[in-house]
């Protein structure tokens, strides 16, 4: 079941005191996500449109978009394999302080012919930019594969995605993009980010939230396996001693 | 029919989970074992978390075993007594293997912890079983082979700390059934196993408990192990899924009726060996995991 809810939450983003010519009116198909029992993944559709309060100057270059999508952040441990004694072995490992759970970067050209180096970091824009090594390591001297096989596997999940060239300018006025989300998503607030960029710098951003909730049956569980780990793990005994059971019954009733 | 898993958070096919849980399930209809060896490692294979994977075959084999020890308690083939003494050592055993099953989790080493005991258990016990197999298909053929006779009495015999059971008709020492309680409980929490291929016969040969309490007592052992291990791996790691063990539970009776039913038609010599194949492939499978390279040298997982 795909999940398009359409709840329009208009959002106009206050302006940047520098250059006010050009700002985003936003527009996001749902703030809130549930995980239910059944949940197989969810589009959100992102749209927008640019608002001018004077007609853009002749020599200005081209209006280019970018949209991000950011799930909560989440400390996470990469460990390389070595083969030792003829097996694969964990050996070395890196802790990354901060990596989102879900990150995708849409936009209207490759990020990088569209905006300056100095620009994307100021913005934090980029798979480099989403998973921060704080402080390095004491005796792997080179993390940078580490950071890489992070971004590497959470593609492969679908939860990192580049989407260059995924959103769709129309008129220099209307923008929009979809954002693919897998099944196996993280709880927690995901925030989604518009960059208005022209010359190479960010005219104008601006962004809203989207809450991910497990919901239903599957919160009810998830919370009382946190909250009172005990009194689940004796109700999960519990339960399962008592189908077992009521299995064997029913299963000797049919036999009959 | 796709299933969120609230705890292992991933998505599955519900019926697909039921029918790894009826074919485990026909497994111990057929052969009468319990099927954890085989669960847990079906479950690695579809991507359930390896922690979440054995805590909640342990609770899955709570279930399904209550039924079979209600039936033990019905037929009178239970030693309560040497059950307790057996669990007390489950009990300790599932203590120490939950603390190790945590240590290793936070150190990495986690999953090729398990892999490894698995291996090693399914390599031993698959090559175990055929040529046991073998053997019995061979003697069926030259009925003159003797049986070989069983030892009454060994060192087991000669330990201090005798105790009277008297459903058993033993007079032993309760430190080795101790020990093999303790070895078992180990096993239950960092492999979701219930143990009983290993007790049934470490009860026969080093006992020397006569066969008809045997399964009984073994069932009642790791029905409280189990159920023990889970309330651990839920109250140290929060790696129970209720959801899980439930679809597994519910297949796995349906499929221990068929597996029944299956049994009565089949020869039991071909069965064992059919068993021990099965039980060399899985091994195979999980080795080969462990040898060949694999395609992503980098893991990744949660940091407290």
């Amino acid at each position: 079941m795909r999940l398009i809810l359409l709840i329009i939450i208009a959002l106009v983003a206050p302006a940047l005191p520098t250059q006010a010519q050009e700002s985003i009116v936003t527009g996001i198909s749902t703030d809130n996500i549930a995980l239910t029992a059944d949940f197989e993944g969810s589009e959100v559709f992102v749209f927008g449109a640019i608002r001018r309060e004077a007609p853009v100057p002749e020599e200005a270059g081209q209006l280019d978009i970018i949209l991000t999508l950011r799930g909560p952040e989440q400390p996470l441990w990469v460990r390389r394999k070595e083969r030792r004694f003829g097996i694969w072995v964990n050996t070395e490992g890196v802790r990354i302080s901060q990596a989102p759970s879900y990150y995708a970067v849409a936009s209207t050209r490759p990020v990088k012919e569209i905006l300056s180096e100095t620009e994307r970091l100021r913005w934090g824009i980029g798979m480099d930019q989403a998973v921060r090594l704080v402080g390095g390591h004491p005796t792997i001297t080179d993390t940078r594969p580490f950071a890489d096989a992070l971004v590497r596997i959470k593609e492969s999940q679908r939860l990192y995605a580049q989407l260059e060239g995924e959103v769709r300018l129309v008129e220099d006025t209307l923008f929009q993009t979809t954002f693919e989300l897998p099944a196996n998503l993280v709880e927690g607030t995901y925030t989604a980010e518009f960059f208005l960029v022209r010359d190479r710098k960010v005219l104008h951003s601006g962004g809203t939230e989207i809450l991910v909730q497990k919901a239903g049956l599957e919160r009810w569980i998830y919370n009382l396996s946190q909250e009172l780990p005990l009194v689940y793990g004796l109700a999960a005994v519990a339960l399962a001693l008592f189908t077992g059971w009521l299995a064997a019954v029913i299963a000797r009733l049919l036999r009959r | 029919m796709n299933i969120y898993l609230p705890i292992a958070e991933v998505s599955v096919n519900a019926l697909f989970l039921l029918g790894i849980g009826g074919m485990v399930g026909i497994l111990s209809g057929l052969f009468g074992v319990g099927g954890g060896f085989i669960l847990t490692p079906l479950l690695f294979f579809i991507g359930i978390p390896p922690a979440v994977a054995v805590a909640s075959a342990a609770n899955q084999i709570a279930g399904s075993s209550f039924s079979a020890f209600l039936g033990h308690v019905r037929r009178r083939t239970v030693d309560f007594k040497m059950g307790l003494v057996l669990l007390s050592g489950g009990m300790v055993g599932s203590f120490l293997g939950v603390e190790l099953f945590s240590f290793l989790q936070r150190a990495g080493q986690i999953e090729l912890f398990v892999s490894l005991c698995y291996v090693i258990l399914l390599g031993g016990i698959g090559g175990l079983m055929l040529a046991e197999g073998i053997r019995s298909l061979r003697r069926q053929k030259n009925k003159n082979v003797l049986l070989q006779p069983r030892r009454r009495r060994s060192w087991v015999h000669g330990l201090p700390l005798k105790m009277r059971f008297r459903v058993s008709h033993m007079y032993v020492s309760a430190i080795p059934p101790f020990i093999i309680g303790l070895a078992v409980g180990v096993l239950a929490a960092i492999m979701g196993v219930g143990g009983g291929f290993i007790m049934v016969p470490a009860m026969i040969y080093l006992l020397g408990m006569p066969t008809k309490v045997v399964v009984g007592t073994s069932v009642f052992q790791f029905l409280f192990v189990t159920g023990f291990t889970t309330v651990m791996h839920a109250w140290r790691s929060q790696t129970v899924d209720v959801i899980l063990a439930l679809l597994l539970l519910v297949g796995g009776v349906i499929g221990a009726q068929v597996g029944v039913a299956m049994a009565a038609r089949l020869k039991a010599e071909q069965l064992r060996i059919l068993l021990a194949l099965l039980v060399l492939g899985v091994g195979i499978q999980l080795a080969l995991n462990l040898v060949l390279t694999p395609d992503e040298l980098y893991t990744l997982a949660t940091a407290p």
